[in-house]
């Protein structure tokens, strides 16, 4: 077939065939006539016009009652031309749109990342997936001098954008603490009062659950921030516990205290961080229970602990048919 | 030869009046159906935006001329409310929401030349321009 132009000419041609025979090829080629014309972005009342000047070379005692009708439908179409306009410049801006929360998602990455630290005797994993493109959920670790791990797990109500920046500065006021504060309890606080006086009246609130893990006597302390409750494994008696603590989120009273519990690691022992969107991991229309969570985890742990978080991750993604409907962050620390 | 003219928004069926002397001046000139359904509409539009928000103002139309082309200026002018944020009434999909029409983005796409001139409180000057092609 050859090739259309949008002009007045092959217009009238199509029209000319289609008329004395009504078949189903010139109007194939309308179609195709219609699509390269919004390749070029002609608009409705352009093609309108192209008709009633083709009609009037065809039939040049085109009676006038027609003629206005056609004039009238010219003038009607005039405002879904302007939509359709709008449309494309709208579509145009959302493609612009994307690319930057797209360049935002890899600077947060840059911005958040924290070193997953190899120590000795123990085998750490951790993954974070956001559901969107920017991650609401965060985990940190640190050591120091001492023998000391501390790690952090957090996850801000909300998602996205502003999400992500809260996060930024979660990150930023705990790499600003000195080494001498390590106490949970005290790091909560802190936290507490810089979100507070940071995202007041933001209705942005963020969980938190802090952990400090001495490596070589296995002792660990924690406290939490209205944070999913994590869970402990005591190999010894091969059963999980939960590890929770009272403690409201952050950023809601500024005057808060975090309650401290303790636990000591033997051999084989393990805990396990989260956030809600491991344990709020929908199938079909039901939250999954808690001990089907436990299951989950009981199938992979015996494997090394990287390998172990990921491979929960993807039997959660594979469950929700691979739509996480929130941001995924789950940490295995195995002694 | 330079044609001035004008019609008085203070009703909605002026809107009607300004369209119909639009279209006879663009007709006059030499504009194709399209060129004087756009122009037609784009009046429409600015005698709207006076009739709905500063109750009155005026639609004026010159004959303008440059290098061997002619054109059709269009003002509407009133002395209503303002426009507080011009850069968000440009924006596309702002004034079109609710489905109340082209919008002042739609008045710029149907015309080849647009600009606003706004003072809250004082009123709003729009100037248009549509050549022949």
């Amino acid at each position: 077939m050859e090739p259309y132009k949008f002009d007045v000419n092959n217009y009238r041609n199509l029209l000319k065939k289609y008329i004395a025979s009504q078949d189903e090829k010139s109007l194939y080629q309308a179609e195709q006539f219609s699509k390269l014309s919004m390749q070029h972005n002609i608009s409705p009342e352009e093609i309108i016009n192209v008709h009633i000047q083709a009609l009037k070379e065809l039939y040049p005692d085109l009676p006038t009652e027609i003629d206005s009708s056609m004039n009238f439908l010219l003038e009607t179409m005039i405002s879904y031309g302007l939509a359709y306009q709008e449309f494309q410049s709208l579509r145009e801006k959302q493609g612009e749109l994307e690319s930057e929360i797209s360049i935002a998602a890899n600077m947060q990455q840059t911005l958040l990342s924290t070193t997953k630290p190899d120590i000795e005797g123990m085998d750490i994993g951790a993954i974070s997936v956001p559901s969107h493109q920017m991650n609401g959920d965060y985990y940190y670790f640190v050591t120091d001098e001492s023998n000391n791990l501390g790690i952090a797990i957090a996850d801000v109500i909300g998602k996205g954008i502003p999400a992500a920046l809260a996060m930024s500065m979660i990150k930023y006021s705990l790499d600003s603490f000195p080494d001498t504060m390590r106490s949970p309890s005290v790091i909560l606080e802190h936290l507490n009062r810089v979100v507070g006086q940071n995202v007041a009246n933001t209705s942005m609130f963020i969980t938190m659950f802090y952990a400090l893990f001495n490596y070589k006597t296995g002792y660990l302390q924690y406290s939490s921030a209205g944070h999913e409750p994590g869970f402990y494994y005591c190999a010894a008696k091969d059963q999980f516990f939960e590890i929770k603590t009272k403690g409201l989120v952050l950023g809601v009273s500024c005057q808060v205290t975090y309650e401290q519990l303790d636990i000591t690691m033997e051999q084989g022992d393990m805990v396990v961080l989260l956030t809600d969107g491991v344990t709020e991991c929908r199938i079909g229309e039901r939250f999954i229970e808690t001990e089907e969570v436990l299951e989950v985890i009981r199938q992979y742990m015996h494997l090394p602990a990287q390998e172990a978080v990921e491979s929960v991750y993807r039997h959660f993604e594979r469950l929700q048919d691979f739509q996480l409907r929130d941001d995924f962050t789950l940490i295995f620390l195995k002694k | 030869m330079i044609t001035k003219s004008s019609v008085q928004i203070n009703k909605e069926w002026d809107i009607v009046g300004a369209r119909q002397m639009g279209r006879e001046l663009a007709k006059d000139l030499g504009f194709g159906t399209v060129d004087q359904a756009r122009i037609a509409t784009a009046i429409s539009e600015l005698a709207r935006n006076i009739y709905l928000y500063a109750k009155k103002g005026k639609i004026a139309y010159e004959t303008v001329e440059k290098m061997n082309q002619k054109g059709l200026k269009i003002i509407a002018s009133d002395q209503g409310p303002g426009i507080n944020d011009l850069s968000k009434v440009m924006e596309d999909g702002f004034s079109t929401s609710g489905g109340l029409g082209a919008g002042l983005p739609g008045v710029k796409r149907l015309m080849d030349y647009f600009d606003v001139v706004s003072e809250p409180g004082k009123g709003t000057t729009i100037t248009t321009i549509k050549w022949v092609r």
